[in-house]
């Protein structure tokens, strides 16, 4: 039999349907591939016998001749998502040892669809960092390796590194993610996964840890985008509890594949042409769109004139957003408390807060809590939320030409860990992710090649809102010709 | 617009996080970095512009103003760092 951790989700799924395995077998395999890759630090908490329950589970149904749409699939959970019973704690010491009492609608679902859970996928601190280096949990390693001989360890992306890395390990066949202003596309262009943040509102956000409330979005991330279709449609749907959830009915978007794009419209924005990225991404960026026309598609070339406004807009909004939300871990409901002796209770709020918070978080809440403060709420977070509606406006007057964008997806390949300590630095790597994530549209990330020392490099198909049917479509044609099977070798 | 280090203490005590004087130090010129960063966006011109509110279009939905929920306090209360008698415990705050 195949080594059953070579199997994506649509594969998994088939053959256990048709009886080529029992989910036990397959849940076994993965289970053993996570112990044995601990050296990535990828997983926070291992859950295999979750994972085992929810196989048996599996299993007994088959025989019952009953499937759900996930059967035998055994999965990793972002840590970001509240997960009954086990450690959730958005990869933060402020959270370390919190166990909810119930499930994120996302994770829920996915259950409820008969995955199994793997374990607790680390990340950056609340997902706040583009590197994985942010976690209280240690850095995420990418499974990758440059061709240098070298033993450098790389970054996977972040925030949903850990996902990133386990995907492209092959320790899951896929993982959720959330994306706030790129965190599923560029840890998924950097390990040469696939990976779709949905429009916002298509994924519940009850029960995932708060970020940036009006940007955070579940999505999948998984080999390919056949295995993408089939996670996004069981993690999307309606939610009461989550006021921003859509009520539209989920898309059979698995049924609805096709590469099939002849006669779209692609837009190529100008300004995504910045310099200073490296002539490889330009490269890989040609060779997309060079795909596009062999698909039969139409090229065109756009302008997208507020781009360049869209980090700094993301860098008010975000840590705006994040100190309202992070005002929460203050040592009394649940969290970690550090109470100094005799202490009142804002002494215990401070250095709860002080001692449970990590570098990089402290300092977007002080940004947060700055822009947001009497006196300044015009000048940044007010202008900051009139230019992000100036850059909604330049994708809906490009979306009146073109049905979907192609650009790259970070302007990157995966760098080393601990070469990018400047804070300004790190955030350039959502240059080109953030300007969708303010504009709430569906977008992914798809694998295109390797770069010259064999990292991966991803390309970026962004779509008009709810379609994400044409961007996973489009993704499919890219998929198809790029013919992407480069995966690391193991040396963990 | 920049912080010095007295700002620095001001944001600080809203966002209610201590810090020592060593880190006020460091978090003045980097705050500096990114607010100075940031500034660029008031060279834009938004008259007329709204500021978004609802990056999709979204109605917010009313409900029955039924109770849902409930009973379910020591669920609640079981991962406080401190509860007792069924409460959230903090330190005292009225002498």
């Amino acid at each position: 039999m195949a080594n059953l951790n070579d199997l994506g989700i649509a594969a998994i799924r088939d053959g256990f349907r048709k009886g080529d395995f029992s989910a036990r077998e397959v849940a076994d395999s993965f289970i053993s591939a996570v112990e044995k890759a601990r050296a990535l630090n990828a997983f926070t908490v291992e859950t295999p016998d979750h994972a085992i329950a929810a196989a048996e589970q599996a299993d007994r149904d088959r025989s019952q001749g009953d499937f759900k749409p996930l059967s035998g699939v055994p999965l990793g959970i972002k840590d970001l998502f509240a997960t009954k019973g086990v450690q959730t704690a958005s990869a933060s010491k402020i959270l370390e040892g919190f166990k909810p009492e119930y499930d994120s609608t996302v994770s829920g679902k996915l259950f409820a669809a008969g995955a199994g859970m793997l374990g607790k996928l680390n990340m950056d601190e609340f997902a706040m960092g583009s590197s994985n280096e942010t976690s209280a949990f240690g850095n995420v390693l990418s499974p990758w390796r440059r061709n240098d001989g070298g033993n450098a360890a790389l970054t996977p992306g972040g925030s949903s590194g850990g996902s990133a890395s386990a995907v492209s390990a092959r320790l899951c066949p896929g993982a959720t993610g959330t994306d706030t202003g790129g965190s599923i596309r560029q840890p998924a262009a950097f390990t040469g996964i696939t990976g779709v943040k949905p429009t916002y509102g298509r994924c519940s956000r009850w029960g995932i840890v708060a970020f940036a409330s009006s940007l955070d979005q579940a999505g999948p991330m998984a080999r390919d985008v056949r295995d993408c279709a089939i996670m996004l449609e069981v993690m999307s749907g309606y939610d009461p509890k989550d006021s921003t959830s859509l009520k539209l009915d989920v898309p059979q978007w698995e049924a609805g594949l096709s590469s099939d794009i002849r006669g779209k419209r692609i837009g190529i924005p100008r300004e995504y042409r910045i310099d200073g990225v490296p002539a490889e991404i330009d490269a890989v960026w040609e060779q997309g769109i060079q795909w596009m026309k062999d698909a039969g598609a139409e090229i065109v070339e756009i302008s997208l004139p507020h781009t360049k406004y869209a980090l700094p807009t993301y860098y008010i909004i975000a840590p705006a957003e994040a100190s309202s939300n992070l005002a929460r871990y203050d040592g009394v409901r649940y969290g970690n408390r550090v109470a100094p002796e005799n202490g009142s209770l804002d002494d215990m709020y401070k250095a709860t807060r002080a001692a449970g918070f990590g570098a990089e978080v402290r300092r977007r809440i002080m940004i947060g809590t700055y822009v947001l403060s009497a006196g300044f709420y015009d000048a940044y977070f007010n202008q900051a939320q009139k230019v992000r509606a100036l850059i909604a406006r330049d994708f809906q007057d490009a979306f009146k030409q073109v049905d979907l964008i192609l650009t790259p997806t970070a302007p990157s390949a995966a760098f080393g860990l601990g070469e990018t300590t400047d804070p300004l630095g790190m955030y350039l790597n959502d240059v080109f992710a953030v300007p969708a994530s303010l504009a709430g549209l569906p977008a992914m990330s798809v694998p295109a090649g390797l770069d010259a020392q064999g990292l991966p490099l991803g390309l970026q198909i962004i779509g008009k809102p709810l379609d994400e049917q044409g961007v996973m479509n489009a993704g499919l044609a890219l998929e198809e010709r790029a013919g992407f099977t480069a995966r690391p070798e193991a040396w963990w | 617009m920049s912080v010095d280090t007295a700002t620095v203490r001001h944001i600080a005590k809203l966002a209610r996080i201590a810090v020592t004087d060593h880190e006020v130090e460091a978090l003045v010129p980097e705050l500096n970095n990114i607010l100075g960063w940031i500034e660029q966006l008031g060279e834009v011109d938004v008259t007329g512009v709204e500021p978004m509110t609802a990056v999709i279009p979204n109605q917010l939905r009313m409900r029955p103003d039924e109770i849902t929920d409930g009973n379910v306090r020591d669920a609640v209360l079981k991962n406080a760092p401190v509860a007792e008698h069924g409460f959230f415990a903090v330190p005292k705050v009225i002498e």
